[in-house]
């Protein structure tokens, strides 16, 4: 099943997908752009993998990590669907990364990697976003670059683990105003989400509505204000994001 | 005396008291011993910390600061995420990793933020503020910053917090704050937050100018030099102006579930 948290008639509540509408939780169908998106699950500790992509990790001159390259977001960056990101007016690059998210279902500590699933509920997909001009080589990719305000679009869906047959199968497409940027397999991932699960919960324990943003493929480009950018995982989601101006109302 | 807002094991609501003496508290018109209060975690929100805000220690890595992999120093605060299943309350127990002899103790004044922070100007900074309290940002000894620490700094138990939030009224000025951080009884690091890099104001006003910080959160406003190592069953005392004490004891994580001796 697919599931969201959307905000209609001034309530927020659940909702699910049905012949490609919204239903509410009394039942009543509604178009995609009649609700407000939140992003589908509230996020507690969000872990997102850096250069998790060979391919990636090569476009930025950089050869793929030994060891996961974790780093963690706070609450205030996430936006759900069709939301509006920022960006600042003194910028030149700001590129989107089209991620799958891996929704963690229950608390577990030191997970085996054949068991990693069982510690999963779900996906969605996420937008996140960088800005490489504030890049700074300390706990580098540092916060004023991936953890803004608006940066990490994530949603329109919650989807169950076990409508998703391989996760580690499914394409990545992102697409700047209708035209394809950005393609790619969840089969290239660098460390696997079973790796990552058994990694993390080595040494932390994971939590239910922890999420892991596994990581994005090669093809990055600039956006500007005004693109219309969408992040697409196979099976799990569109994901729609404007960019706008700091001057945006 | 202190206005403190305080959070006891067992009851949902968030009390109020005013600290009377190292020893005393009084919560609605009774006095209380402190040391046989559950004294709970203070704070619910996300808890991010400043790296290289005291002076000494911005010191101590500048002579690297203009080669590989940093190549020039930083402009941004450099900022890390200490995530929820880091938090204990005073009194609970430090789990030691079973690959580790040592952990070191990051004293940190911890800023709370009293309602919604977007941009705020450095001189109307402190009205964001509901008040202060202590962490210890325990972290796993390494050199490197130049990649993100969440296996060193990221594990359960690694952030002990409180005893309580002081309300900000009843702090004189935080960028002039005593911290003493002893071990065993032993005085191991003193140092003051005059020696902040970026003050208390300067540090909220850098931050949100990207980043929001909600009712709640909390922002570390840095750890001094020389961070004293703590091996298994020493007991790590942070006591800092104004504040108040921050007491536990490091125990293999073997012997510890949530926090609790087993």
């Amino acid at each position: 099943m697919k599931r969201a948290r959307v905000s209609y008639g001034g309530l927020i509540q659940d909702a699910t997908e049905v012949e490609g509408k919204v239903q509410l939780h009394d039942g009543r169908l509604v178009e995609e752009t009649d609700v407000v998106w939140l992003p589908p699950v509230e996020p507690e500790t969000v872990f997102t993998l850096g250069l998790n992509y060979a391919d990636h990790a090569a476009e930025l001159s950089f050869k793929a990590p030994e060891e996961p390259l974790v780093f963690l977001k706070g609450p205030n960056t996430f936006i759900g669907h069709l939301g509006h990101t920022v960006r600042p007016s003194d910028v030149t690059f700001m590129h989107y990364e089209c991620e799958l998210a891996v929704v963690i279902g229950k608390r577990g500590k030191n997970i085996k990697k054949e068991d990693a699933y069982d510690y999963v509920k779900g996906y969605t997909v996420a937008n996140d976003y960088a800005i490489r001009d504030y890049l700074e080589n300390y706990y580098r990719p540092n916060l004023r670059v991936k953890n803004r305000d608006t940066c990490t679009p994530i949603g329109p869906w919650f989807v169950d683990k076990e409508d998703i047959e391989d996760p580690m199968n499914l394409k990545l497409t992102t697409y700047i105003n209708g035209k394809v940027e950005q393609q790619g397999t969840t089969a290239d991932m660098v460390f696997s989400i079973p790796d990552l699960i058994e990694y993390l919960s080595s040494f932390m324990t994971l939590n239910e509505n922890d999420i892991i943003l596994t990581g994005t493929p090669k093809g990055s480009v600039d956006t500007k204000i005004g693109d219309e950018v969408v992040t697409e995982v196979e099976g799990v989601g569109r994901l729609v994001n404007t960019i706008v101006g700091e001057d945006y109302k | 005396m202190s206005n403190v807002q305080l959070k006891l094991r067992g009851i949902s609501q968030k009390l109020e008291g005013n600290v009377l003496n190292d020893e005393t508290i009084e919560i609605d018109q009774i006095d209380y011993q402190i040391d046989t209060l559950p004294l709970d975690v203070p704070i619910q929100g996300t808890v991010y910390g400043a790296l290289l805000n005291f002076k000494g220690a911005y010191d101590q890595l500048a002579p690297k600061m203009n080669e590989a992999p940093y190549q020039n120093p930083p402009k941004a605060p450099v900022l890390y995420i200490k995530p929820k299943n880091t938090y204990i309350s005073a009194q609970q127990l430090i789990p030691l990793p079973v690959s580790e002899e040592s952990v070191e103790v990051g004293a940190a004044l911890a800023i709370v933020i009293g309602k919604v922070a977007t941009k705020v100007k450095e001189e109307e900074a402190l009205d964001y503020v509901l008040g202060y309290t202590i962490a210890n940002d325990v972290s796993i000894p390494h050199e490197s910053v130049h990649r993100p620490a969440v296996k060193y700094k990221a594990r359960d138990g690694f952030l002990p917090v409180g005893p309580w939030i002081v309300q900000k009224e009843s702090v004189e000025n935080p960028n002039d704050l005593q911290i003493k951080v002893s071990i065993n009884g032993e005085v191991k690091q003193e140092n003051t937050t005059k020696n902040l890099l970026r003050s208390v104001e300067k540090l909220l006003a850098d931050v949100t100018d990207y980043m929001t910080l909600n009712e709640g959160d909390v922002l570390l406003v840095g750890v001094p030099e020389n961070a004293p190592l703590a091996k298994e069953d020493d007991l790590v005392t942070i006591e800092i102006d104004q504040i108040g004490k921050l007491e536990n004891r490091v125990v293999s994580e073997k012997h510890v579930v949530g926090g609790e001796i087993v």
